[in-house]
């Protein structure tokens, strides 16, 4: 038997890199192969019907794959994930000169968001600004929809059009505020972060409990051995953005699930809630 | 002890902040931890993903001091990254490693490394194949005798040659064009299979494909110093030519073209030099054969040492002389107008007695040829009746 994985084919890089640990995989005794997906929907839904054994799976796809399993009698489980899904968050910017010091400053204000389905520039940070009790508009940059934020497009032009004035925030990852600012798309002293929302969790290798245990046992124990320092892997760990997979973990999910509650983008059985999303 | 720490002032990551952050933790251990202050008020938020990505963690700043905004704990990531990493031979040419491997690709000789990354497979890449001792001098040499087109040659110099006369020089230059061509393609080729790891042999070969260009641009701008019309191209001598495209192996491709072809050369372009009609055409083969000289002084260097290590070499040598002979046996060699128009230059006018001097001189070069020939061909441990039967195989185009 062979372990299958689906994986959302969102940047060509998708190819080489599982290729790659394919290869890997296969040379250490794991029967593995991939299928790409072109969003993560499709991806969660065959996950959970045991189309495949596992799932490179976003935090909201992971979010998702919990639902639709409990719905269906069954169960999932982040087998492993990467050292850089620990403990993110997101950053709510607005203009250095703005005037918008608190969060009652943006009643009657426009937020920018990346895509309808992006945890950490949509669903994450306007979940938070609505807990702690801000009002205000949103406008979507829509890019990528479908591949839950993993294009980075909708952040950039997000950031974009809170320079040109036409938004009075932006929402974004910690780790694109920081590639916008050394890039140079968020001059330096141009803006201010107003507020941040706690840690999360990001993506999770999702595995189902209907995939053959010894495989998936294998599986997790190859990947979380795989060194940094091996010449072979090391440009894929690059590609991917780790530099080691550690262990998978639950914790780091509880404020997507409470924004996919307020905000209906599931209901309780994992179906699509979402006005208007179409991936 | 004093607790390793940071004060980055108000300098953030947007400035530049990771340089000195890098600086600090490349002094710790695996595991150590640093101590960051600094002002810039997106510092921590910066800080935290900054160090998911570089594998190193972050703790919350200290309590007791407000500074302190956060600690670093340096992560293995850096150290694994260049664990395996090797330096690529020494720069200079004593650090040369007979054997360099795929992998090191485009890496400069004598940098470290890091280990893994594509390996690039270049034809020729040891040190017996493409090395000669003498290619870092002749580069040397070769970059500081290159000489500029325009003012090298007085181009308005005022001539006025006899018709014909001025055609024999447009059909010589129109010859030497047409070869300088292929000894500009076959040079290029070659460099782009030598491991770059032999850096001196590749920067000689491109200024040698330089020098050829050059060539082809003065030989073309004397062939329409006076006139727009080119002399002729003959089959013989493009088949000729290309046989000299068709050899794939570095040693015997410089051993072809440099030894036999451009060593020919030499003698063509010293004959040229004694009966050029004008000065523009002396000057250009006076600077043409300073150049051709470097390209044959590298190319015997380069088969001599190859023949001191392996006596066998000369038998492969002498193969690649035969296989050519053999695929030009049925080709009519060199174009007889060129012949003829080198006949012309030597004469100087058209009288009998003025013709048969010409001849009689074209006949002269072709016997400094063959003993050229020869006489190279014993430098490279040859005997001498062996070096005289092959000098005679060479193709009759010259080159």
């Amino acid at each position: 038997m062979t372990l299958l994985m689906g994986a959302v084919a969102y940047d060509a890089k998708v190819v080489p890199i599982w290729t790659g640990f394919r290869s890997w995989l296969l040379r250490n005794g794991l029967p593995f192969d991939f299928v790409l997906y072109s969003h993560y929907e499709r991806q969660v839904e065959d996950l959970v019907a045991g189309r495949v054994h596992a799932a490179w799976n976003s935090p909201l796809a992971w979010v998702r794959a919990r639902r639709l399993a409990a719905a269906a009698g069954r169960s999932v489980r982040p087998l492993v994930m990467r050292d850089t899904d620990r403990d993110l968050r997101s950053v709510v910017v607005v203009r250095a000169d703005s005037g918008i010091a608190s969060l009652d400053d943006l009643k009657g204000q426009v937020v920018g968001t990346g895509a309808v389905d992006s945890p950490q520039a949509t669903l994450l940070p306007l979940h938070h600004l609505r807990v702690a009790g801000a009002n205000f508009e949103v406008r979507r940059f829509e890019v990528g929809v479908g591949l839950h934020g993993d294009h980075i497009g909708g952040e950039r032009d997000a950031a974009r059009a809170l320079l040109a004035g036409e938004v009075a925030a932006a929402c974004m990852v910690d780790a694109n505020h920081l590639l916008f600012s050394r890039e140079g798309t968020l001059s330096p002293g141009a803006t201010r972060i107003l507020t941040g929302t706690a840690a999360y969790d990001h993506c999770n290798m999702t595995v189902v409990d209907s995939a053959p245990e010894e495989l998936v046992r294998l599986f997790g124990e190859l990947l979380t051995g795989m060194s940094y320092a091996d010449p072979e892997v090391r440009p894929l760990l690059d590609l991917e953005g780790l530099t080691a997979w550690v262990e998978g973990r639950t914790s780091g999910y509880g404020e997507l699930e409470a924004a996919v509650d307020a905000g209906g983008f599931y209901d309780e059985a994992g179906r699509i809630t979402a006005d208007g999303y179409r991936p | 002890m004093t607790v390793p720490a940071l004060d980055l002032g108000d300098v953030g990551f947007d400035r530049g902040a990771h340089l000195l952050l890098r600086r600090e933790l490349a002094l710790l251990p695996v595991g150590g931890r640093l101590a960051v202050a600094g002002t810039d008020e997106a510092l921590v938020v910066h800080l935290a993903a900054w160090c998911r990505r570089e594998g190193h963690e972050l703790l919350p700043g200290d309590e007791r001091d407000g500074r302190v905004r956060a600690w670093v704990v340096r992560g293995r990531a850096g150290q694994d990254r260049w664990a395996g990493a090797e330096r690529a031979g020494g720069s200079s040419p004593a650090g040369l490693i007979a054997r360099p491997p795929a992998h090191w690709g485009l890496a400069a000789r004598g940098a470290l490394v890091e280990s893994g990354g594509p390996a690039v497979p270049y034809d020729f890449d040891r040190k017996e194949t493409v090395w000669s001792e003498l290619a870092p001098k002749l580069y040397l040499q070769a970059v500081a005798r290159q000489w500029d087109p325009v003012a090298a040659v007085a181009w308005d110099t005022p001539f006025e040659l006899p018709a014909e006369i001025e055609a024999a020089v447009v059909q010589v230059m129109t010859y030497l064009v047409e070869n300088e061509q292929a000894a500009l393609v076959i040079p290029a080729r070659l460099l782009a299979r030598v491991h770059p790891h032999f850096r001196e042999v590749t920067q000689l070969l491109a200024v040698q494909a330089a020098d050829e260009a050059r060539h082809v641009e003065v030989f073309t701008r004397r062939a329409t110093l006076k006139g727009d019309e080119l002399g002729t191209s003959s089959v013989g001598g493009r088949a000729s030519l290309m046989s000299l495209l068709a050899e794939p192996d570095f040693s015997l491709a410089s051993f072809l073209l440099s030894v036999l072809g451009e060593g020919s050369f030499l003698n063509l372009l010293s004959f040229l030099d004694r009966y050029a009609p004008d000065p523009v055409t002396r000057r250009i083969v006076t600077l043409a054969h300073q150049d051709e000289a470097r390209h044959v002084a590298f190319g015997i260097a380069h088969l001599e040492e190859q023949a001191r290590a392996d006596p066998a070499f000369r038998g492969t040598l002498r193969g690649a002389i035969e296989r050519r002979h053999d695929a030009l046996a049925d080709t009519a060699g060199i174009n007889a107008d060129v012949l003829d128009a080198l006949t012309v230059l030597a004469a100087g006018e058209w009288s009998p007695a003025a013709i048969a001097r010409g001849h009689a001189a074209v006949q002269v070069l072709q016997a400094e040829m063959l003993d050229g020939r020869r006489n190279r061909l014993v430098r490279l441990g040859f005997p001498a009746d062996e070096a005289a039967d092959l000098a005679a195989l060479h193709t009759r185009n010259f080159m």
